[in-house]
């Protein structure tokens, strides 16, 4: 299976990443390379057996519902590219 | 003569606590030596030299005391993947050049607690994603390990490339890695030094920036098994703030060292004789079993029918998982930011800058193995055969107690000799892959040099929360190849 440059382009708007035209065609490539690639897990039989979703070993667990972390505003934002006050600032999303 | 640039780890820590040196001397002369080689190595994105001697002197007012923990004054340094408090912390990429964590990471608070002295932040490919270390954002890690007669810059491995290559040439007693699908040990084997991959669990995710959670674990690496012990002892432990961190009692690896391989049973996996290997690394292999069959294991062996799915599974698993977890890189929070007149544009710029080529293709792949009408052909089929692979293992295990394979189909090769085929490239990866998607335990151990004299590894890898016995099997193997050997960039030559 080859990737097109429109499946490309609409692969890199889901990812939100802008892509030059340029990008698009080199991109491409080597994507269906490694797609053809896996296409080989196709031969093998998973007929009644679960997806692995992470190890195992850690056993989910409870624990006591009550504030353990927090009142560190200043540290959150402190790697903010731009803000205003307690705010983080984007461009005007609602009209 | 036997110089400050000849102390392990663990000779070093026996050193400080009988006061026959200080810890401020020993951090001067690694501080000294990273000025005198990291030019051409670029092992360090960061370096902390003020705060190291700090924390140097803090250390010999403890020892002064006859106290002090497992690392009191030892100078290690931190792969740039963890999150270090007030320490800017980059993840080798552009899109977090100038991100200062205002927390510390787990690990690196345990080594911490225990006293060890941090000499700055090391090279790593961007967000860990490479098996050469060329992508990161700071530029190439060079290997201190020259071939016989040529002066071609070699690659460190990769990801943990920056740690393997300071390791390699005495710019720090030790380092922290993590392993994705082979990040600690295939870099470890091309530079001649010991890394060690726990169980998935062992060593809490907390502050380290998440490539693949299912698979990411932090590890040690060091110039033998010794000192790797006495790092993960420190690294490892139960973290509340880890969903998937397991609450086990940590042994003390050290005492593992001595325990030898009488009755060993060693399982030899068929599947990993592979075509096109070298013959040097298969007669590595071979030199291996004889060696720990002459310590008194018992070779056997053992089949893993879903080897050669390995890869392919991995690269449909790690990127879906990398492709939500960059999610978060947005020019919003944190990071860098590039400006445009709707939010979308903003995110599209944002990554377009921030992000470099390798990192940009994996995220797309995640996104389309993960996207509708996909997921079930690619990625459930992927978690389906993970499946297969841990069984695989599992079922090993039940008959032998670690299994042994090289650790890289090759020795370490030059920067202008990077495969251009992305798939060829992550070829690299293919004996330590398996033992990622499965979770279990593996380490690197150097076992020799190869015909243009470039180190090679060997592989052992154990049940669940088994290090100890994996520890003892590698020490064995230390023990036979006596590796002493160094490359030619190393701290204790002189220019």
């Amino acid at each position: 299976m080859s990737l097109d440059a429109k499946t490309v382009t609409r692969i890199a708007r889901l990812a939100r990443i802008g892509l030059q035209p340029e990008e698009v065609e080199t991109l491409g490539q080597d994507m269906s390379s490694i797609i053809n690639w896996v296409e080989q897990l196709k031969e093998v039989d998973v007929t009644g057996v679960d997806p692995m979703i992470g190890t195992g070993l850690a056993k989910p667990r409870l624990r006591e519902d009550r504030v353990t972390d927090g009142n560190c505003r200043d540290k959150v934002l402190s790697n903010a590219p731009e803000r205003e006050g307690p705010f983080y600032t984007v461009p005007k999303v609602v009209e | 003569m036997s110089g400050i640039h000849d102390f392990t780890l663990a000779s070093a820590r026996d050193a400080l606590k009988a006061r026959k040196i200080s810890a401020v001397e020993l951090t001067n002369a690694h501080i000294d030596a990273i000025e005198r080689l990291d030019g051409q190595l670029n092992s360090f994105i960061t370096r902390t030299p003020d705060q190291a001697r700090e924390a140097a002197k803090a250390a010999d007012e403890t020892l002064a005391k006859g106290e002090g923990g497992s690392l009191c004054g030892i100078p290690l340094g931190i792969k740039d993947l963890f999150c270090t408090n007030g320490v800017r912390t980059t993840a080798a990429s552009k899109i977090l050049g100038n991100f200062v964590p205002p927390y510390e990471s787990t690990v690196t608070a345990n080594l911490l607690r225990d006293g060890a002295v941090f000499l700055g932040k090391l090279n790593l490919d961007e967000f860990a994603m490479g098996s050469a270390n060329l992508t990161s954002a700071f530029g190439p890690v060079e290997n201190p390990w020259k071939r016989k007669d040529s002066d071609a810059k070699l690659v460190p491995g990769g990801s943990s490339g920056g740690s393997a290559a300071a390791v390699a040439a005495g710019l720090v007693l030790g380092a922290t890695g993590t392993d994705t699908g082979g990040s600690i040990r295939q870099p470890a084997a091309f530079t001649g030094i010991a890394g060690i991959k726990p169980t998935y669990g062992r060593c809490s995710r907390f502050g380290t920036i998440a490539f693949a959670s299912s698979l990411d674990q932090a590890g040690p690496m060091a110039r033998n098994l010794q000192d790797c012990a006495i790092l993960l002892e420190s690294m490892a432990g139960f973290d509340p703030r880890d969903s998937t961190s397991v609450d086990t009692p940590i042994p003390h690896y050290e005492s593992a060292l001595k325990r030898g391989v009488k009755g060993l049973r060693v399982g030899i996996p068929k599947e990993y004789h592979v075509e096109g290997i070298p013959a040097e690394i298969e007669a590595l292999w071979q030199q291996g079993m004889a060696w720990l069959r002459d310590a008194g294991a018992e070779i056997v062996e053992v089949s893993l029918p879903h080897t050669k799915y390995g890869l392919p599974t991995y690269y449909i698993a790690a990127l879906a998982e990398a492709s939500s977890n960059l999610a978060r890189y947005d020019g919003v929070r944190f990071g860098e930011r590039v400006g445009a007149p709707t939010l979308d544009g903003l995110y599209e710029a944002s990554r377009a800058a921030g992000f470099g080529e390798e990192v940009k293709r994996r995220i797309l792949i995640g996104t389309h193995v993960l996207s509708s009408g996909y997921y079930d052909a690619y990625y459930l089929r992927a978690q389906k055969v993970r499946t297969l692979i841990q069984q695989d293992f599992l079922k090993a295990f039940e008959n032998v107690d670690v299994l042994l394979t090289p650790t890289a189909p090759s020795g370490a090769f030059a920067q202008d000799e990077k495969p251009t085929d992305p798939v060829q490239m992550y070829l690299n990866d293919i004996f330590t892959v398996p033992a990622s998607m499965a979770g279990v335990p593996a380490l690197s151990v150097p076992a020799g040099l190869d015909a243009r004299g470039v180190p090679l590894g060997l592989q052992l890898i154990g049940r669940f929360f088994d290090e100890e016995t994996l520890i003892a099997a590698g020490h064995a193997i230390e023990q036979a190849a006596a590796f002493h050997h160094r490359p030619t960039i190393h701290a204790g030559v002189s220019a």
